[in-house]
């Protein structure tokens, strides 16, 4: 599951880690998919170097999964912060006063949105809609939901990933 | 004695603090030597009351909310006393906002334990699959037919025709495919279905299966939704292990399994042929039509791909019979929609009912106008592709042909109130935008045509040859409308339109005169 722990805790880049976790995979149909997700929840990210593996147990070209790795919004192709502080920058948290909290947040974390912090604390990333837009604006810290998100909220969150 | 309570573990009530309530309740029961059982059901989709606390009583469950943490102490005194509570909304069901919706689709979400089979039994699932099973796979689609179920996702073709087309072509292998990709923002019905009430989902992917002879199902649920992934994960498992799906679909010879797969934060994965190339494993690029998924669709094979909403409205379909269904709704809209007030709105939440409610009596009625107390100025109706509809035209009934004979779609049945705040010169830039980012890039009006479309709105923003900008704007929409390969570039124009005409001061050229149409 997508962020289901905390950034801190993913395991280092490893070939053989990352054959087996492939291997788990291929006899599902239309596998690539379960395998990213796969790759990118036990490292954090999907390295370069798990393109051609990819490719030969697929049999597709390296240029496919290269593809499909950069087609996506969720796979990342360098680790994440300690932290994922997405904030939702849809239509519905725009109406409820989203956008100022996103300039705040950026002004306060010295992000811009979808950057990585330089110390490796914390990256803020927009997100379009989390479907929780009765109870906008809204928010997700490490795969944990916030609603109804206001400045001090957002600061309490903000705090957070400076832990 | 032991109290019963239910709390939701709905995404949206945990987002406001649910869990914590959960675990304050059961502090305080511990405290006090009280027995508390807690229930962690769905939502019942007045988000506005979460997070909203029910106890069980012998004459009906009765709702408290919006509950803190820091209520728990007193509502537990209240609780085992007479439950009288400053909170307290007396029975939920009788609850007005609760009570005058029409609850097919939705008549178990908030109710049961979502991941109990026994309990989905007992409030009356499965009857569904039991009469497709009695009926045979004809009459059964001839049922859907004749229930008038429109596709849910936003297209509103109708469900059964689908499926027939399904069930006549040969192959040695067919699939359903479950569409909860579900981006719009102002939406979150399916979330709410899959973290609520998933065997009802699953009941109705079964009894399409039944009906098409298809074996296997997809459900793919965008990443964005981690806590409906896990349920609908979880109510597999044990509709599998129960004998409700598998080999022997609910004791018959019928066989059908599912799984469920993650997107991965592509909005355009919400079109239903680039969802089939996601599966497959490839980039979620829009498929040209013909071919049809319903003759060629995943993995070259037929296939009925349908939305959350249209397979979980089946079983109740086919357990009370097309007729019942049929009966609610207007003209060619048949049954109930499941609306969902959205943004800047005082009571936002679910709202299930039969077509032809008017927008104005959704927006400022059920929803109770804005929730910054501002008048609302406009409401965006059917996500980010929906067309921006100002007050003049709140007399529109909620009915796909009454809103395409005014510009707009119902699209999923969201809502997104405006206050008069909103700048819809910035609405229809960020229209563009959102096309731009999500954009597939498979076709070239859609690909390019959003970025010169924020460059030309920009172009007016700033004032620059404004006539000249906004004709081009239009011709521009007009290329996107009819050029585009799929919805999102194809819709597009139904924001930025909208916005162009019915407010045409924030885009610095004289406002429109307030003429309803």
């Amino acid at each position: 599951m997508q962020q289901s722990r905390s950034h801190r805790d993913r395991a280092p880049w490893d070939r053989d880690v990352a054959l087996r976790l492939v291997r788990e995979h291929l006899d599902r149909e239309g596998p690539l998919l379960p395998i990213l997700h796969a790759l990118q929840e036990e490292f954090g990210y999907i390295d370069t170097a798990a393109e051609p593996l990819i490719a030969e147990a697929l049999n597709i070209t390296r240029a496919e999964v290269h593809g499909v790795i950069t087609f996506y919004h969720d796979f990342r192709r360098e680790p994440a912060g300690r932290h994922v502080l997405k904030l939702c920058r849809a239509e519905a948290c725009q109406s409820a006063g989203g956008d100022p909290l996103a300039a705040r947040a950026e002004a306060r974390l010295g992000l811009k949105m979808g950057a990585t912090a330089p110390d490796g604390s914390v990256t803020l990333e927009p997100v379009y809609c989390l479907g929780l837009c009765a109870t906008a604006p809204s928010a997700m810290l490490d795969g944990r939901v916030v609603g109804r998100l206001d400045v001090s909220s957002l600061d309490a969150l903000l705090a957070e990933t400076q832990r | 004695m032991t109290l019963r309570l239910f709390i939701p573990a709905d995404a949206g009530a945990l987002a406001v603090g649910a869990e914590e309530v959960a675990t304050a309740l059961r502090a305080a029961g511990a405290r006090r030597n009280v027995a508390v059982d807690i229930v962690r059901t769905g939502s019942r989709g007045l988000y506005w009351l979460e997070p909203m606390v029910e106890a069980e009583t012998p004459v009906g469950r009765m709702a408290y909310g919006p509950v803190a943490p820091g209520d728990a102490e007193s509502l537990l005194g209240s609780l085992v006393a007479d439950g009288q509570h400053r909170l307290g909304h007396g029975l939920t069901e009788e609850i007005p906002w609760l009570k005058r919706q029409t609850r097919l689709t939705f008549a178990r979400c908030g109710v049961v334990d979502p991941r109990s089979l026994e309990d989905y039994r007992a409030h009356g699932g499965g009857k569904g699959v039991e009469r497709a099973l009695a009926l045979g796979a004809e009459a059964t689609i001839e049922e859907v037919v004749q229930s008038g179920l429109r596709g849910r996702g936003g297209a509103g073709f109708p469900t059964g025709i689908k499926w027939r087309t399904v069930a006549q072509t040969q192959a040695p292998q067919k699939y359903i495919v479950c569409n909860a990709d579900e981006g719009d923002s102002g939406t979150f019905a399916d979330r709410m279905i899959m973290e609520g009430d998933p065997f009802v989902l699953i009941e109705g992917m079964a009894i399409a299966g039944i009906a098409v002879g298809a074996t296997k199902g997809y459900i793919y649920i965008r990443s964005e939704y981690p806590h409906a992934a896990a349920t609908m994960e979880a109510a597999i498992s044990a509709a599998r292990r129960g004998g409700f799906i598998g080999k022997r679909v609910a004791g018959s010879s019928f066989a059908f399994d599912l799984e469920v797969r993650l997107g991965a934060g592509a909005y355009v994965c919400g079109e239903e042929t680039s969802l089939l190339d996601s599966l497959e494993g490839k980039r979620g690029l829009v498929r040209a039509k013909p071919p049809l998924p319903a003759h060629k669709g995943l993995f070259g094979r037929p296939t009925v791909i349908n939305n959350v909403l249209s397979f979980a409205s089946v079983p109740i379909i086919m357990d009370k019979g097309a007729a019942f269904y049929r009966d609610f709704g207007m003209g060619k809209s048949r049954g109930t929609m499941p609306i969902q007030l959205a943004g800047n709105i005082k009571y936002g939440g679910l709202f299930e009912t039969a077509f032809g409610i008017t927008l104005g009596e959704l927006v400022d009625d059920v929803g109770g106008g804005t929730r910054s107390g501002r008048p609302v100025r406009a409401v965006q109706v059917g996500g980010p592709l929906g067309a921006y509809f100002p007050r003049a035209l709140f007399d529109t009934p909620f009915d796909y042909e009454a809103f395409a004979a005014r510009e707009g779609l119902i699209g999923h049945g969201g809502i997104v109130v405006f206050d008069d705040t909103v700048d819809m010169a910035k609405q229809a830039h960020f229209a563009m935008e959102f096309c731009a980012v999500e954009s597939c890039g498979k076709c070239t009006p859609c690909r390019v045509g959003s970025t010169r479309g924020m460059e030309v709105i920009d172009h007016i923003i700033r004032g620059e040859n404004r006539a000249a900008n906004m004709t081009l704007l239009q011709d521009l929409c007009h290329t996107l409308k009819f050029g585009s390969l799929c919805a999102l570039g194809g819709f597009t124009p139904y924001p930025v339109m909208s916005a162009l005409t019915h407010f045409p001061e924030d885009f610095g050229a004289p406002p429109r005169l307030q003429a309803a149409e």
